[in-house]
């Protein structure tokens, strides 16, 4: 199989502050990895990285086997950021039209092709029966799916998602990550999944990258979740306590450092 | 009521008005409409105050004030896109700026005696006092943004809406904010001249603002406000040739009181929704 995303040794410094340090990781295509860490440890940060957004300032990494950067036209990319029309009419078909094919010059008109495009999108990302609605009324959980529909275009190889499920209840975060499943099946496209709980996505998930001081580790679910790998990546004892079919991460100090239960 | 448009239209002042205003409505409305879906209404206004010392100021180097306004505004403008979208949505820092500026064009004002007349046309606008010159840079300026949108809308709108997807896919977001803000900086002088300064928004967000409350795509949405702008525009024209008041009134009441039906009819339809 070939390699989707291969970065060797790599080392973030921003500001004079080392950001990460000696990060390996080798993700392969179709594969469908949940990106952990406490906030600001540096997942946006390795997102970006992986864009060709931040450069290195050690290491190396590839994205298909190519500089980051140079195959940013097949990876699909979910920000953080959300989209706020208030007081808008512009439909959810619009919006999601505005974006195909964002890159060209000219004007904003869609041809066919690309009109379908957008309609596979809407449909692959759930947001099909409601594409003609108005985007400004709907709820926290179907704006997230125009996110996704938008980052679905163009048939990306890698899809990388900045925390889709901030802000959501769960229900609507199950039926997200119900929907990132179903497009890894149906697309084959290598999924790279931010979160901040790994609950949610701990039936879908094949992998694991955990950030957390400075490193990262990498590895299986039941690898990379557990009190001995997550004490060594903290530098500080950290239990892993599953209890009622969840996992808890607590700090041996007693706070909770993820809180891993959000209902 | 024929006959008196044909007698006011035998005027080549109200002859240049008529195609100042349609040339500065346009590029308003269109331009507006990205402003809308930007939010950078502030900016927008600052852009065209910021514009009152070149105009003020132009005398002092023997420009005319669309010359000056032109310079100052272009200038802020790219000086606006470099910081990007931080700028664009700190009110602090448009603020102060905004009035530094405002303050120099007082100054300039001051070293003008006599001028106050020609302030109020800054101010204001003067779109019967638009000389034959202005007609030509106007054309100019107007073509070259519009063509420059030809070329960069698709981006443009991509870059608005979804700015992180954007920058992801490689396009340079600081690159846009310039090209866009100067684009922005020649829209707001042109429609200044129509309305003068003050009353900028009328021309580049008012439009635009009300087509987004009730269109649905982009271009619904683009067609409308230019519809808008124009109607405004030449209706504004004609009433102030009929009633000897100022055509910025009539541009003004048009627009306030489409604004106002539009916010009736759509808290109406949309209630609930």
């Amino acid at each position: 199989m070939t390699s989707a995303i291969s970065i060797t040794n790599g080392g973030v410094r921003l500001g004079g502050r080392d950001i990460l340090q000696g990060v390996n990781a080798e993700i392969a295509t179709g594969e469908f990895i949940g990106l952990f860490g406490p906030n600001g440890a540096g997942k946006s940060t390795l997102m970006r990285c992986i864009l060709g957004l931040t450069p290195l300032s050690s290491g190396s990494i590839s994205v298909f086997g190519e500089a980051p950067g140079r195959a940013n036209g097949v990876i699909g990319y979910m920000p953080q950021s959300r989209t706020s029309l208030e007081g808008s009419a512009l439909t959810v078909r619009a919006l999601v039209s505005a974006v195909e094919g964002g890159n060209r010059w000219g004007i904003p008109w869609n041809s066919r092709a690309a009109r379908g495009e957008v309609e596979r999108a809407l449909e692959l990302a759930g947001a099909g029966e409601y594409a003609n609605r108005r985007f400004s009324v709907l709820s926290g959980g179907e704006k997230q799916r125009i996110a996704l529909a938008q980052a679905l275009l163009g048939k990306p190889r890698l899809l990388i998602l900045d925390e889709p499920l901030a802000s959501l209840d769960p229900r609507n975060q199950m039926r997200m990550v119900e929907n990132v499943a179903r497009i890894k099946a149906t697309t084959g496209a290598t999924i790279l999944f931010i979160a901040h709980d790994v609950n949610p996505l701990i039936k879908v998930m094949d992998r694991v990258i955990y950030i957390a001081g400075g490193g990262a580790a990498i590895g299986s679910p039941d690898e990379i979740i557990s009190s001995a790998a997550l004490s060594k990546l903290y530098g500080a004892e950290i239990n892993v306590v599953r209890a009622e079919g969840k996992i808890f991460i607590v700090a041996a100090e007693g706070n909770v450092t993820e809180a891993a239960h959000h209902d | 009521m024929i006959e008196h448009l044909n007698y006011f239209l035998s005027y080549d002042f109200v002859l240049n008005a008529l195609i100042a205003g349609t040339l500065a409505g346009i590029l308003g409305a269109v331009v507006g409409y990205f402003v809308v879906v930007r939010k950078a209404g502030f900016a927008a206004h600052a852009l065209a105050h910021i514009g009152f010392t070149g105009a003020t100021g132009a005398a002092l180097f023997a420009l005319s004030p669309l010359e000056g306004m032109l310079i100052i505004s272009v200038l802020a403008g790219m000086m606006m896109g470099a910081y990007g979208n931080r700028l664009q949505r700190s009110d602090l820092a448009i603020g102060m700026t905004l009035s530094i500026c405002l303050g120099i064009g007082m100054l300039f004002l001051t070293f003008y005696r006599g001028f106050a007349g020609h302030a109020t046309a800054i101010l204001f606008g003067d779109i019967f006092g638009v000389s034959h010159r202005q007609i030509i840079q106007t054309l100019v300026l107007s073509a070259l943004s519009l063509g420059t949108l030809l070329v960069f809308s698709r981006r443009l709108l991509f870059v608005s809406l979804q700015p992180d997807l954007a920058e992801a896919r490689g396009i340079s977001l600081s690159a846009s904010s310039i090209i866009f803000s100067v684009i922005l900086a020649i829209s707001v002088t042109l429609a200044s001249q129509v309305v003068g300064i003050l009353l900028v928004f009328t021309l580049v967000i008012g439009p635009a603002g009300i087509a987004s409350r009730f269109c649905r795509t982009f271009w619904s949405g683009l067609a409308t406000s230019v519809t808008i702008g124009l109607l405004a525009v030449w209706i504004g024209i004609l009433l102030a040739c009929f009633t000897n008041w100022p055509a910025t009134f009539w541009i003004t009441m048009i627009i306030f009181f489409l604004y106002l039906i539009t916010e009736a009819v759509c808290r109406y339809a949309f209630r609930g929704a």
